[in-house]
């Protein structure tokens, strides 16, 4: 187990790097230049070079390669033009081209935006998607699973921006139940917490329960057409044993995988629902950023989605060989 | 209608005309179609016939295995005495594993992947022995996988089915469903998933601890060598009917039914000409929402209608050989008798089956 949990994030690592190389040379190598952008238009070439330089951009793209990545892991200095040099200790992102702080401070405020949602979202859609799917495999052709089956069509169907101002015009302008989604700290003010993202959430997990529902559906059946599931009645089991502890069991490992990967894949930013609500997470960062041409906030949000993104994999893969006894770690 | 061998009024298992159907979007599956038998403790039934026959429904039927809404099921489940067709699933639950225990073909789908074969038997015990504790119900479990020839059962008893051999998951299959020490056994193609060598040993071992546990066995094959081996009555079923049925002698050494004919001469001989080919029986096994009329198996029988006989017409029953002095056996064939037996003696003795 250690052995495989060792090599696998070696593996990653090297995932994360061939990530991080990858963008780096997209959006640096790019002929658009951040400095014309920033210098605005009544702007003469020494503006655009001194600009240029403060951004470090000046230098030739492979030192800037090894300097981005150096600074990820001993840090860097920033030479700044008529001030003393900037030191940026590591994990250094370097400095957002447009208010010049430091990205690992954007990240830092804006992750548990992100992890504020996700977290909610997945329970949200988690319990609600998977007991859909279940019951309805176990009601088959019931009203029940006729009806779970047309809202998992309408929710996979609608449009999460379409549900979300639904949400909005219903609970904060129609009934005034909820205040505008906002990002309050879980620390500070659980209830309040609660209250400000409950949208958010809710909008982030329709799609998803949508999903998980018919997947929970489609694994429960096949499960319960099983010979082992035959078996476990004819040696005289009751229908509630043979279903929650042998057909639920199997029928959860492949939903584990996927659950993973796309709570994983979530962290990184989940960027429609932040966008809509206006909540300064990761996604609202990163969309902002590319037509700024913000190069280190672009770098920072992707290098981040793809850490968790791996980081999932990575606990997916450990998890399964806990599950399955087939699954052998190595 | 006389059951042979067991011809007495309290046989362990009675099942008369039994009918199971299954509604369908393309119409009403005549699974088993008014079919007839019984077993005794100590005695082994062979249900013989290809896929699609009736078979393992029927046997499925007998536990209560079939889904109330998807099926229909009616005539009578004798189960020492008590008629289970229609029983709810909490008096059935009772039954299953206890009174009738079952064996599937396939051992490795039909143990559950994430459990141990220790904690898959456990339960079974556990289930009809709400107040044994887990040692002892796992005392039970090792002393079960012993019997069944499991070598270091202590110690296997905590492997999990994948990490069995076909053979050993076979045992260990059998192991759970006599835990409960059941008075019937039905044994749904034991050996198909196996290798030959194998087969026959799982076949001694049913057939030892038949004897030792003195249940009734059901051997559902399509295997007529198996049958023949340790069957004391075959039931030949062919679309959810009874073609033949008799003791193991009569149905296997003077069979009477064209089906039974082709299914003995399917069978590959050891003794006969090797260069020498198989009859096998032509066409496929109807569609049993679409029946043939009259004899189910008139279009692919090479004597159907010899004498004009009424078999695209009528079904025929299944009756009691006449001339012949052989109590029990019955044949469902509209050929007289007197030419079946020459046709039997013309065309099937000769061939030199394997049995």
């Amino acid at each position: 187990m250690l052995r495989f949990i060792l090599k696998r994030s070696l593996i990653a690592i090297l995932t994360l790097w061939a990530i991080s190389s990858v963008t780096f040379f997209v959006f640096f190598a790019l002929p658009a230049n951040p400095a014309e952008t920033m210098c605005g238009k009544n702007c003469d070439v020494r503006t655009i070079a001194a600009i240029q330089k403060n951004l470090g951009m000046d230098k030739p793209l492979p030192k800037q390669y090894l300097d981005y990545h150096a600074g990820l892991f001993v840090g860097r200095d920033f030479e700044r033009q008529g001030r003393e040099a900037q030191h940026c200790p590591a994990p250094c992102l370097a400095y957002s081209f447009r208010t010049n702080e430091p990205v690992t401070s954007i990240i830092g405020r804006a992750w548990p935006v992100t992890a504020s949602i996700v977290v909610g979202g997945a329970v949200i859609w988690l319990t609600v998607g998977i007991s859909l799917g279940m019951f309805s495999a176990l009601r088959r052709g019931t009203v029940f699973d006729k009806t779970a089956i047309a809202f998992s069509l309408v929710g996979a169907s609608m449009p999460i921006y379409v549900f979300a101002i639904l949400l909005l015009a219903t609970f904060v302008f129609g009934l005034h139940l909820l205040p505008y989604p906002h990002f309050v700290g879980l620390l500070e003010d659980p209830v309040g917490w609660v209250k400000a993202l409950i949208l958010p959430w809710f909008a982030l997990a329709f799609i998803f329960a949508a999903q998980y529902a018919r997947l929970s559906r489609s694994q429960m059946l096949e499960t319960l057409s099983e010979d082992y599931i035959r078996t476990a009645r004819a040696i005289g089991l009751s229908k509630r044993t043979v279903h929650l502890k042998h057909a639920f069991r199997a029928a959860i490992t492949p939903i584990v995988t996927i659950a993973g990967i796309d709570i994983g894949g979530a962290l990184g930013g989940a960027v429609i629902t932040e966008t809509i609500f206006g909540l300064q997470g990761m996604g609202w960062y990163a969309v902002r950023a590319i037509p700024n041409l913000n190069f280190p906030v672009i770098m920072a949000t992707v290098l981040v989605a793809a850490f968790f993104l791996v980081a999932a994999n990575v606990i997916v893969d450990c998890l399964y060989a806990v599950i399955d006894p087939r699954v052998k770690l190595n | 209608m006389t059951t042979p061998q067991t011809a007495h009024g309290g046989a362990y298992l009675q099942v008369r005309d039994l009918r199971v159907q299954f509604s369908t979007e393309d119409g009403v599956v005549r699974a088993v179609d008014g079919v007839s038998f019984s077993v005794d403790r100590g005695q082994t039934l062979g249900i013989v016939g290809e896929s699609g026959s009736g078979k393992s429904v029927s046997s499925l039927a007998v536990l209560g295995l079939h889904d109330p809404k998807k099926s229909r099921i009616s005539g009578e489940i004798l189960v020492n005495g008590r008629n289970v067709v229609g029983l709810d699933d909490n008096e059935l639950r009772k039954l299953r594993g206890r009174d009738v225990a079952m064996i599937f073909q396939d051992p490795l789908s039909s143990l559950h992947p994430y459990y141990t074969i220790g904690k898959q038997i456990v339960a079974a015990y556990r289930i009809h022995h709400p107040n044994a504790s887990k040692s002892l119900a796992r005392k039970h479990a090792i002393d079960m996988l012993g019997r069944v020839g499991i070598p270091q059962p202590a110690k296997r008893i905590d492997g999990y089915p994948h990490e069995f051999s076909g053979g050993m998951r076979q045992r260990a299959m059998i192991a759970m469903a006599l835990v409960n020490d059941p008075d019937l056994l039905i044994a749904d193609e034991p050996t198909t998933a196996l290798d030959v060598t194998v087969q026959a040993q799982i076949l001694d071992l049913i057939e030892d601890l038949q004897r030792d546990f003195n249940a009734a066995v059901i051997l559902i094959t399509h295997d007529l060598g198996v049958v023949s081996q340790i069957a004391d009555d075959v039931l030949v079923m062919y679309a959810g009917r009874v073609a033949e049925y008799g003791s193991a002698e009569q149905v296997l050494r003077q069979a009477q039914h064209p089906y039974t004919w082709g299914l003995l001469a399917s069978v590959p001989s050891l003794h006969g000409d090797a260069d020498e080919d198989l009859k096998p029986i032509k066409g496929n096994p109807p569609s049993l929402i679409n029946v043939p009329p009259g004899c189910a198996f008139h279009p692919r029988c090479r004597y159907a209608m010899l004498n004009g006989g009424p078999c695209d017409i009528e079904v025929p029953q299944l009756l009691p050989l006449l001339a012949t002095h052989e109590p029990g056996h019955t044949v469902a064939c509209h050929l007289p008798e007197r030419q079946r037996k020459s046709i039997y003696e013309q065309d099937i003795a000769a061939v030199g089956v394997a049995i």
